[in-house]
């Protein structure tokens, strides 16, 4: 497997690949070097999914267009 | 007025224009406002944007004008065959006096018409392929960006809203439109085709949209049937939910959409995964691998402690070695001395049966005076028996003597040169022979010519025939 530059995955990849590290490593007979090249690689992962998972800030917006066609965004109001 | 016309006629007297504009004011009072059901026939929409056609049923046909002004606000688009109500108002063209119905609005007529067209638009739309499961594009797993398109008020857009925040909040772009009426078609299909570039305004560009509405009646929904609002859902680069009216109300735009969500709170549970059982799934996947690793560590340190302990102490190792070295030497010298004991002792015992030369001679001397005395013993028995023998074989000799054949009577005859006659073949006429008797008296004798004596000799050659054996005794005996 490649190994892609974690911050550019997406949370989906990112999690799909920290799983197959952890069945790996539970499975065991992974040379030792190996292990722990993985397990550092699964934290980095793990750390990313994180941060991905806590970048849920909501932003609501509502999008208008000026009479010239100029597309501008203002906050919906909610009721 | 009347009167004075009366003699003439009581029929009143109009020019042609005048009776064609009298109907035309007869006919616009009286039919100012009406609303005529009947099936679309001849629809043609002239360069002007001005749309003739006719409506008939199984009885009548009238004409229909729908002006440009008016074309764009039907609800309607005007289609052969349709069935439709219009409202409108009767009037005449005088220049040719014939009276048609123009359209102010149109209206389908009735449920069963209506779904007869969309199914009809239906057919189209698949035929060319906008429906195709190929066309679906795949929702991503955790979009950055959802745009909505929907009316900004009301309740869809604030269940969607919510459910986006229950589950995992995001970046929400509404673009309002409107949902129901006329223009609603046109709005979406703005809003749609606005968010696949709107990232040229400077605005993330939604990586899902989301088309929703609230229920309504089959008219109500109408707009999510157009067919500029599926072209534009089918030509979407950003995947779509749609979420239009409730579960059983399908539209043409479902068909279109990349996949369909039951509800509007439907269609933002497809949209977004639950943030929290993510984060437990991560946090899971965490104290798996801290765990893994760990094991996998005290794993190999077990097997490392193992393999030391078997290792043992080096030293204790070499003192082991070291008794090992002594005690074999130990046995080996005592293996070594034992041999040498041993040979030792066979050596002194053949030693022991070693005997002296000067021994070993005297026996054989012995030996040999013992044997010489038995030989010595033997000789006189030997030269007794050999002259006992001598004697016996010179009797033996004498008796079979030719001599003593002679003796008996019997003569030798040989030739000149000594050699022996025993057959009458070997003689010849006239050849001299030398016969000899006994005690060596010898003559000599001449063959004679056969034929007188040939007979008289023959008996003597029968009797010579036993004479063979005798000859052969005779030769053997010189």
């Amino acid at each position: 497997m490649p190994q892609q530059q974690i911050e550019t995955l997406s949370f989906e990849d990112a999690l799909t690949q920290l799983e197959a590290i952890v069945r790996d490593l539970e499975q065991g007979g992974t040379p030792l070097e190996k292990s722990i090249e993985a397990y550092e690689r699964g934290v980095a992962l793990k750390k990313h999914c994180e941060t991905k998972l806590s970048d849920a800030k909501a932003k609501i917006e509502k999008i208008t267009i000026n009479k010239d066609g100029a597309l501008k965004t203002e906050p919906l109001d909610q009721e | 007025m009347l009167d004075n016309e009366a003699p003439k006629s009581n029929v009143p007297e109009f020019s042609v224009g005048e009776l064609a504009f009298s109907l035309k004011k007869t006919l616009e009072e009286n039919y100012g406002r009406v609303r005529v059901r009947g099936e679309l026939s001849r629809v043609s929409v002239a360069g002007s944007g001005h749309m003739y056609s006719g409506l008939k049923d199984d009885q009548a046909v009238i004409d229909l004008i729908c002006w440009k002004g008016t074309m764009s606000k039907l609800s309607v688009k005007p289609e052969e065959g349709l069935e439709v109500i219009c409202t409108g108002r009767i009037s005449t063209y005088p220049a040719r006096s014939n009276y048609q119905l123009i359209i102010e609005s149109m209206e389908l007529a009735g449920e069963g018409a209506l779904l007869k067209m969309l199914e009809e638009r239906k057919k189209k739309l698949a035929a060319e392929g906008l429906f195709d499961e190929s066309r679906k594009q795949p929702l991503p797993f955790l979009p950055h960006t959802i745009g909505v398109i929907t009316s900004p008020t009301g309740a869809v857009i604030r269940d969607i809203l919510h459910r986006l925040q229950d589950r995992f909040p995001r970046h929400v772009l509404v673009w309002p439109a409107l949902v129901q009426g006329k223009g609603a078609a046109e709005q979406i299909t703005a809003a749609i085709d606005g968010f696949q570039n709107i990232h040229n305004h400077g605005q993330p560009k939604p990586d899902l949209l989301i088309i929703a509405r609230g229920g309504g009646s089959l008219e109500d929904l109408m707009p999510f049937n157009e067919e500029n609002v599926v072209r534009a859902i089918a030509n979407s680069t950003i995947p779509i939910i749609s979420a239009v009216g409730h579960e059983t109300d399908t539209t043409l735009a479902d068909f279109a959409a990349d996949i369909r969500a039951p509800t509007p709170t439907g269609a933002a549970e497809m949209a977004v995964p639950v943030r929290m059982n993510l984060m437990a799934q991560v946090l899971d996947d965490e104290q798996r691998l801290v765990s893994a690793i760990g094991r996998m560590l005290n794993e190999y340190r077990h097997k490392l402690e193992a393999h030391a302990a078997k290792l043992g102490d080096p030293a204790a190792l070499l003192e082991n070695r070291t008794q090992r070295l002594d005690h074999v030497n130990e046995r080996l010298s005592g293996v070594f001395r034992e041999y040498l004991g041993r040979k030792n002792q066979s050596m002194i015992e053949a030693g022991a049966k070693l005997r002296h030369p000067k021994d070993r001679l005297m026996d054989a001397e012995k030996t040999l005076a013992r044997w010489s005395e038995q030989l010595f013993a033997t000789v006189p028995k030997m030269t007794k028996d050999l002259s006992a023998k001598l004697e016996h074989a010179g009797k033996m000799l004498e008796a079979y003597s030719f001599e003593n054949v002679l003796k008996r009577g019997f003569a030798v005859i040989q030739d000149t040169s000594g050699t022996l006659i025993t057959e009458a073949a070997q003689t010849t006429t006239n050849q001299s022979v030398r016969i000899r008797f006994k005690e060596n008296n010898t003559v000599g004798a001449v063959i004679g010519d056969g034929s007188t004596a040939s007979k008289s000799i023959k008996p003597p050659t029968k009797k010579k025939t036993p004479k063979p054996k005798d000859d052969d005794r005779q030769e053997t005996l010189f």
